[in-house]
């Protein structure tokens, strides 16, 4: 599969306090959680993101607390793929478990800037730069943890019979 | 090769005789554990999944903490679901308003965690029950569901760092100015995937709520979980409380670790993160001036009896200052009563302190003490992250509760070593 979209881009340390602010989480509505996602640290991401764009950030992705919500808010506000050179762990699971696509890749998070078109092929993990006309390789997932991808999330993955352990 | 503590009681959960870092295995969990913010999430994908029983209705936890008694309609309805599933899957641990307390605080208060059990919940500060030589771990609510439905998750084996602790802390400087030295000294991504294991003679010097504290930030420097070595403190701790029983696992002599750190206790001085993550420390010679308009003292780090009574310690006979709205959140029904029954409260209340029911309330600016633009807070909580407490201009420092009721009595960041004495 592959994505094309436009990049927001963030720093280090994105915490899942800026990406859902508490004050939100009396609610699990997707959409209204999207409807403020990153306000806090980007007010005018909300009313800027569109379908199948990308959001890549620094070091530690998601850090804080383990509220799905964020990962929730961040899917449910059209982005098609996180790239980050790290990932908080707690967000790296749920973002597996909700069908979130995810991708670790230092050189990436590194050199696309906040613009850039970017086109992400999943099978190979290729992250083609079209801006800049340039080209970074993310680590594929293990099989394990593909498995469960490609039964789209962990609880359809159970219901099917389980999930495939090595 | 030899296994860390973690290691090994992610192998005997798993079945395995042995694993390294890195292997993916699935173990059953002991514990699970959810509150009104998780929980709700949790039970709509484990229905919306065609799930209709808990794998063991006597090793869930739903916890009405963060946003109850019910900030507003929206929390009420949270609260209100979580009440329906708990009562529909005849869940033995529902706690709500009246004997909940703080998840963190609560759990092992009643004994329902223990030295050598595997305990998910879903909030990032269930890494708090490695106090008690338990492996323990935040999840999200998928997560969550799924361990309710099945008693079992997958995890990759973490690699560990290990901290050798010796020395006597110095008056006034408590397990949470070690673990923010150690969040700073390690970064707030420095043991990301990670155990943080403590061990060493060090430990002997450590309550029971020093190693709770310390534990429950291991969240802080992006550790999968924070654990202690088990000793007489913890057996005596859980005696009385744990009503089964329960194994004590020790690293292995040859366990292979990804870092080994010496940490002296008798050097660490109080020390306060300041705005906006948890690394960003400080110690009382670089405070500088930094007026107040609140401070907090409880949360899920630092909400026990022995944090009332250092605060109460500290206020006895003084005044907060005028213009600093001081909350003081006993973390647990039992500590609350404990706290008034050793005359705590009514210091904290004639120094000019609000006493409030347990909740997790401003520590995540949900209610309870929400912060203006502009505002600054000295709080005992765990994260200062931008807008956790409030708007995002207003700004969060991490302290001890001794310095949160110094902060308090003369309205600014202040270490106790800096109050003058009361006059008698």
């Amino acid at each position: 599969m592959i994505v094309r979209g436009k990049v927001f881009k963030y720093g280090d340390n994105v915490d899942t306090d800026v990406i859902i602010p508490a004050r939100y989480l009396n609610t699990s509505d997707p959409k209204v959680l999207a409807s403020h996602c990153m306000e806090d640290i980007d007010p005018s991401f909300a009313s800027g993101v569109k379908e199948g764009d990308i959001m890549v950030a620094r070091n530690n992705f998601g850090c804080g607390s383990s509220r799905e919500h964020a990962p929730i808010a961040i899917k449910a506000s059209g982005i098609a793929c996180v790239i980050a050179a790290s990932f908080a762990r707690i967000f790296y699971r749920n973002a597996i478990n909700i069908g979130l696509a995810i991708l670790e890749c230092p050189a990436a998070a590194e050199n696309i800037e906040a613009g850039d078109q970017i086109a992400i092929d999943f099978d190979s993990g290729v992250i083609q730069n079209l801006t800049k006309n340039q080209e970074y390789q993310a680590q594929p997932f293990p099989p394990f943890i593909k498995s469960i991808i490609e039964q789209n999330g962990l609880l359809n993955a159970i219901q099917d019979g389980g999930y495939k352990n090595e | 090769m030899g296994m860390t503590m973690t290691q090994k009681i992610l192998a005997d959960h798993a079945g395995l005789p042995m694993v390294t870092a890195g292997q993916l295995i699935n173990a059953k969990v002991d514990f699970v554990l959810g509150n009104d913010i998780t929980g709700p999430v949790a039970i709509q994908e484990f229905k919306r999944s065609g799930f209709t029983e808990v794998f063991d209705p006597q090793k869930i936890a739903l916890v009405m903490d963060h946003f109850a008694p019910n900030k507003d309609i929206k929390a009420a309805e949270q609260c209100q679901m979580c009440r329906g599933f708990a009562g529909e899957m005849q869940l033995q641990h529902f706690y709500d308003v009246g004997e909940m307390g703080i998840e963190h605080a609560l759990l092992p208060e009643k004994g329902l965690v223990a030295s050598g059990e595997l305990i998910i919940g879903a909030d990032s500060h269930t890494c708090t029950y490695g106090a008690l030589g338990a492996f323990s771990t935040g999840v999200g609510s998928t997560d969550m569901a799924a361990a309710m439905a099945t008693g079992q998750i997958w995890f990759k084996v973490p690699p560990a760092i290990q901290f050798v602790l010796t020395g006597k802390p110095q008056p006034y400087v408590s397990g949470k100015d070690v673990i923010l030295h150690i969040i700073g000294m390690l970064g707030v991504d420095g043991a990301l995937y990670q155990s943080m294991e403590f061990t060493g003679s060090g430990l002997g010097h450590l309550t029971m709520d020093d190693r709770l504290a310390m534990a429950n930030m291991a969240i802080e420097a992006g550790a999968k979980n924070g654990i202690f070595e088990v000793d007489d403190v913890t057996r005596e701790y859980m005696k009385g409380r744990v009503q089964r029983e329960y194994k004590v696992y020790k690293a292995d002599a040859d366990a292979e670790y990804s870092r080994v750190i010496p940490i002296d206790l008798s050097a660490i001085e109080p020390t306060v993160a300041f705005p906006h993550l948890p690394d960003n420390v400080r110690t009382p010679k670089d405070f500088g001036d930094i007026p107040i308009d609140q401070v907090v003292i409880g949360s899920c780090t630092n909400g026990r009896l022995s944090d009332i009574k250092t605060a109460a310690d500290i206020l006895k006979g003084r005044k907060v200052a005028k213009n600093v709205r001081t909350i003081v959140i006993p973390a647990t029904q039992a500590i609350y009563k404990e706290a008034m029954k050793l005359g705590y409260l009514e210091t904290l209340i004639d120094a000019g302190c609000a006493i409030s029911t347990p909740t997790c309330g401003p520590c995540l600016g949900g209610h309870m003490g929400i912060l203006a633009p502009g505002e600054r807070c000295v709080a005992t909580t765990n994260r200062n992250f931008v807008g956790r407490m409030g708007h995002t201009q207003s700004e969060v420092y991490l302290a001890s509760p001794a310095i949160a009721a110094a902060s308090a009595v003369t309205g600014k960041l202040t270490a106790p070593s800096q109050l003058k004495e009361v006059s008698k």
